[in-house]
């Protein structure tokens, strides 16, 4: 009975499909890490400005994101959205505004952690070499901001594709799901499918999660210090 | 009291210390000196088994010590360890640093431990710091309260390595008169230095060690004043300015 | 916004928290002690044990939670293990949090200095003494950032604990939305019972931390 279920990931196209609903997944995550890059950089350097308004708004938009589960904000977006606005949004579509919301959030406090973590004194002998400000920024800050950060964003970026997962419960058609849709149909020919489809999903997500937090570690400890 | 013979130790194929073989008798003071990675460290760390040694033995009060773990926490208690680094644990404030070696290791009761605590804080000049946290202290208090805490466990001899190499020139002094009066107390010490004044205040016996051997050993005045081998005099060479404004040489 | 059908809905929010909070507290002991246990494995390079750590300390991180509980709850009941929704929750919860913990504590215990346990091996203290007096504590402070960071992620992941059919907060609110259409009086109700968890909690585990941070363990900082 065991050997007949794992047959079921090698059926026909099943194997593809699986591949293909994870890529769904893979997409969501790689379009609001983009998104979120950029956005989230603009925010981490706004959160370093002195002003007291720009700071406080960034403090709450950056506390309410992070401290709510990703799930509840899904929620909102699906749900609450077609609610209170009218717009019927697609699961889709609500998975990449939540998550590129969220990424913001997480990368916004990364810049400004790096931002902040560079030392006064980096800034001030690059004025003292008489550089400029901005080239002060481009040939020193910069550099050493981008290698502390990279790692950072790469580790982001492993979260956020776990985090895709959750888009199965508000009916986006990925991974999961298909996995679902295959243990159903094959119900009666391969009872045990569930036990191999889950297990391959598992294995999936590790494969594409594993090289990247692994390539973050290496970064890491190649830039350390 | 403490009995080297042939002692032998290498890492990792290379050879730190060979054929090293001295005693060191009861209310001797012995100071080890040579050029920075000699092997002397090394030689404080095998005798308290920090270091596993390769073949020779070493044997306090008449005993031979095994590389049988289980035996060691019992024999360190007999040897009191100083290091170079300020090893104070820093989330126990000076009195439970103190206390910890006595009451965990030995057993002894808090208050017979705390009276005697309170007796070498005295000793040391930092009574009043016993709440302190050692993030408080300066670094010469912090070598004074490890001096107290290894003297607590009452031990037959005392290691100290290098204890004032990372501290401050104004806070060398305190440290060392600490332990110059506990030699002239009649404490057992086994002590690498760089002070090398303090050496030949301090020492009933030097010996010089270099490239992990035994190169010559005598009495102070001797060996300060008339060092047998080329190899001391160079050594000795480098601590003195004189030579280099009367011949111009390196100090090198 | 119907206050009435809010008011009249609470009490089903109240034991959803409830449940929340007794899933997310069994699996963050659970997560601590698995931790601690990887942890000690890696530190003191116990052969095998040490592999077995790291491999599962990976698969937990690379892994999603929900990924682990279908697994868990759909999959395994087919090769004969049958698991309640709420054993499920406790395991995967332990199996997700043991991993992220295990780094914690190894990072702590990693920034202990060497010389801190010769000091307490040159008093006489065994092994086991100096890891209980002196490493551990030390290590706990430092790695209590990480601790709880984990902690407030471990609860904000109780939220998929819907799909085992337990009736947690977000069961509790698509089931409203589900049956009486009442969606923004039911995503409300979920944000602000979210907030009423989460919010203490974090709040307490700041002051936590910074507490400890002034207390300035192993850190080189002059007072």
């Amino acid at each position: 009975m065991q050997d007949m279920g794992v047959r079921v990931l090698f059926e026909g196209a099943n194997g593809v499909r699986l591949l293909k609903g994870l890529w769904t997944a893979l997409r969501i995550s790689l379009l609001s890490m983009a998104f979120s890059f950029v956005l989230g950089t603009l925010l981490g350097c706004a959160m370093t400005l002195k002003n007291p308004v720009v700071k406080a708004a960034a403090k709450i938009y950056l506390e309410f994101i992070r401290i709510m589960p990703q799930l509840v904000l899904l929620f909102l977006a699906y749900f609450g959205m077609t609610k209170a606005f009218g717009i019927q949004l697609s699961g889709y579509a609500s998975a990449l505004i939540v998550f590129t919301m969220w990424g913001t959030a997480e990368m916004g406090d990364l810049v400004r952690g790096v931002l902040i973590s560079i030392p006064k004194h980096q800034y001030l002998s690059g004025l003292a070499l008489g550089l400029s400000p901005w080239r002060v920024y481009l040939h020193i800050i910069f550099p050493q901001s981008a290698r502390r950060l990279i790692p950072l964003a790469i580790n982001l970026s492993t979260r956020m594709i776990k985090t895709t997962s959750l888009v199965v419960l508000i009916g986006v058609v990925e991974v999961l799901k298909v996995g679902q849709q295959i243990i159903e149909a094959n119900r009666y020919a391969a009872p045990s499918g569930a036990l191999w489809v889950y297990g391959a999903v598992f294995l999936l997500y590790f494969i594409a999660c594993y090289p990247i937090s692994s390539l973050a570690r290496l970064l890491e400890n190649k830039w350390k210090g | 009291m403490l009995e080297i013979q042939t002692l032998r130790k290498s890492f990792d194929g290379q050879i730190v210390l060979n054929n090293i073989s001295f005693s060191v008798q009861k209310g001797e003071v012995v100071v080890l000196v040579g050029p920075s990675g000699c092997g002397k460290s090394t030689l404080l760390r095998c005798v308290n088994g920090l270091e596993r040694i390769d073949s020779g033995a070493i044997a306090l009060e008449g005993r031979v010590l095994t590389c049988d773990k289980t035996k060691w926490p019992l024999i360190r208690q007999k040897i009191g360890m100083v290091f170079q680094s300020y090893d104070l644990f820093p989330h126990m404030n000076v009195m439970e640093n103190i206390l910890l070696g006595p009451m965990k290791a030995q057993k002894r009761s808090r208050k017979e431990t705390e009276a005697d605590a309170e007796r070498l804080l005295t000793r040391v000049g930092l009574l009043d710091k016993k709440s302190a946290f050692p993030r408080q202290l300066s670094g010469g208090q912090k070598q004074r309260v490890a001096i107290a805490r290894a003297l607590i466990m009452k031990p037959a001899i005392m290691l100290f390595d290098e204890v004032t190499a990372a501290l401050d020139p104004e806070m060398v002094r305190e440290v060392l008169d600490v332990m110059l009066e506990l030699a002239e107390e009649g404490m057992t010490m086994l002590i690498v230095t760089h002070e090398m004044q303090f050496a030949k205040a301090a020492a009933d016996r030097i010996i010089f060690i270099d490239k992990g051997e035994i190169v010559e050993s005598g009495a102070p005045e001797d060996f300060f004043t008339n060092p047998r081998t080329d190899r001391a005099k160079r050594f000795l060479n480098m601590f003195s300015f004189e030579n280099r404004k009367k011949k111009g040489l390196g100090v090198k | 916004m119907d206050f009435a059908f809010m008011a009249r809905y609470a009490p089903l929010y109240v034991d959803a928290a409830l449940l929340t909070l007794r899933i997310a507290a069994v699996g963050i002991a659970l997560s601590l002690l698995a931790g601690l246990v990887c942890g000690l494995t890696q530190y003191y390079r116990v052969p095998i044990g040490k592999n077995i750590a790291a491999a599962y300390i990976e698969l937990s991180r690379n892994t999603p939670l929900l990924v682990q509980l279908f697994f868990l709850y759909f999959g395994l009941p087919k090769a004969g293990i049958r698991l309640s929704s709420e054993v499920c929750a406790y395991i995967g919860l332990t199996f997700l949090g043991g991993g992220y913990m295990a780094e914690a504590f190894r990072s702590g215990l990693e920034s202990i200095e060497k010389i801190q346990v010769e000091s307490g091996l040159s008093l006489g203290l065994t092994r086991a003494q100096v890891m209980r007096c002196i490493v551990l504590p030390q290590a706990a402070a430092i790695s209590l950032p990480g601790i709880c960071a984990n902690m407030i992620f471990l609860i904000k992941e109780t939220s998929v604990f819907s799909v085992l059919a337990l009736a947690d907060l977000m069961y509790v609110a698509k089931d409203l939305i589900g049956l009486y259409y009442k969606t923004n009086e039911a995503l409300t109700m979920l944000v602000a019972f979210y907030l009423l968890i989460l919010l203490p909690v974090s709040t307490v585990l700041s002051l936590v931390e910074r507490k400890f941070r002034y207390a300035g363990y192993g850190s080189q900082s002059a007072v």
